[in-house]
């Protein structure tokens, strides 16, 4: 639903990038999305394409890398992917956890002409 | 075909101006909390009761989300200093306030006669946690009949709060929700939340709230 205003930003992001690099066309636009942002690819695309129209990103790929979640144990420090949604370290079975990786939204990369 | 290395934030922007909304709030003393929860779990109800107990303490205005109406505004217009309706419908994010809407809401507000500033937030537990809006503190309202496994469901807004509220604690008798387990696992994404249970029906635990605003408050006062 908070789709429109994030791709507002990919797009300014990608063209005042783009325009610094003296590029004529945006082709691809590398982006990290954490598996915990509650950021849904296929709704970027579809704005994406609306927004770009007319600019020199328009017809760019949106290419998302994923990345999934990672949690640390407060306790013994093991790092791991939950298996399921209780987030228990698989190690010492303590609830204590902390977010690791997951959150991103970032655009890592843009490949043009 | 050349490759650039962007790596840039893409909530940058929405930071960007949550950084400004809190360097004016601080330039002028106030303290600003956001109170976010599903609908329904009682954000006006918490709003209208810390109103009403801090009257005559504090110098309070609010500022309401919603997608729609002014019904939130309404109800508390009498007891706050200042209100401001903030209607998310046509706006690009309908979902959750954003920083650029508090700032545009500050410039209504009297800032030089305001202690503190309740915003309340889009009835949502998904969206507002990902926008920073220039707050001090970031509370979110669990209510008995949501059930105890919320934290578990939407953990992003309980890792971030600086305090949780289990609201509604007078319909206990009348609902399945384990408070040790809701309470665990709040604890356990966010060990130094601060856990508050009351009830705005019957004011029991309202004190200890209010208290705990009244203290945030002075100690931010005197920060600077």
């Amino acid at each position: 639903m908070h789709e429109l205003g994030v791709t507002e930003n990919i797009v300014n992001i990608a063209l005042t990038k783009a325009g610094e690099a003296q590029a004529n066309k945006v082709i691809k636009i590398n982006l990290v999305v954490g598996e915990l942002s509650g950021f849904v690819p296929d709704c970027i695309q579809f704005y994406f394409d609306s927004l770009s129209k007319d600019t020199i990103a328009q017809g760019a790929v949106l290419h998302f890398e994923s990345v999934p979640t990672q949690l640390r144990c407060r306790d013994c420090s093991t790092i791991f992917q939950p298996q399921d949604t209780m987030w228990t370290c698989p190690k010492c079975a303590e609830r204590s956890v902390e977010i690791f990786k997951g959150r991103e939204l970032y655009i890592e990369s843009l490949e043009v002409e | 075909m050349k490759k650039i290395e962007v790596i840039q934030n893409v909530l940058e922007a929405n930071e960007t101006i949550a950084n400004r909304n809190r360097q004016l709030l601080d330039k002028h003393k106030i303290f600003v909390i956001n109170i976010m929860s599903a609908p329904g779990a009682g954000k006006t109800s918490l709003i209208l009761q810390t109103l009403t107990r801090l009257k005559g303490k504090l110098n309070i205005a609010v500022i309401e989300g919603d997608v729609a109406s002014t019904v939130d505004a309404e109800k508390v217009q009498s007891e706050a200093k200042a209100v401001v309706q903030i209607n998310t419908l046509n706006m690009p994010e309908s979902c959750s306030l954003m920083a650029a809407m508090i700032e545009s809401a500050l410039k209504d507000m009297p800032l030089d006669n305001i202690d503190l500033i309740l915003i309340e937030n889009v009835g949502n537990l998904i969206c507002p946690a990902e926008f920073t809006l220039g707050e001090h503190k970031r509370v979110v309202i669990s209510s008995l009949p949501e059930g105890d496994d919320k934290p578990i469901k939407y953990p992003l807004i309980y890792v971030d709060a600086d305090a949780v509220i289990i609201n509604k604690m007078d319909l206990l008798p009348h609902v399945d929700f384990d408070i040790a387990a809701f309470r665990r696992s709040v604890t356990g994404l966010n060990p130094k939340v601060e856990v508050f249970q009351l009830s705005c029906k019957t004011s029991e635990g309202i004190e200890k709230w209010c208290s705990w605003i009244s203290e945030q408050v002075r100690a931010n006062a005197t920060r600077r």
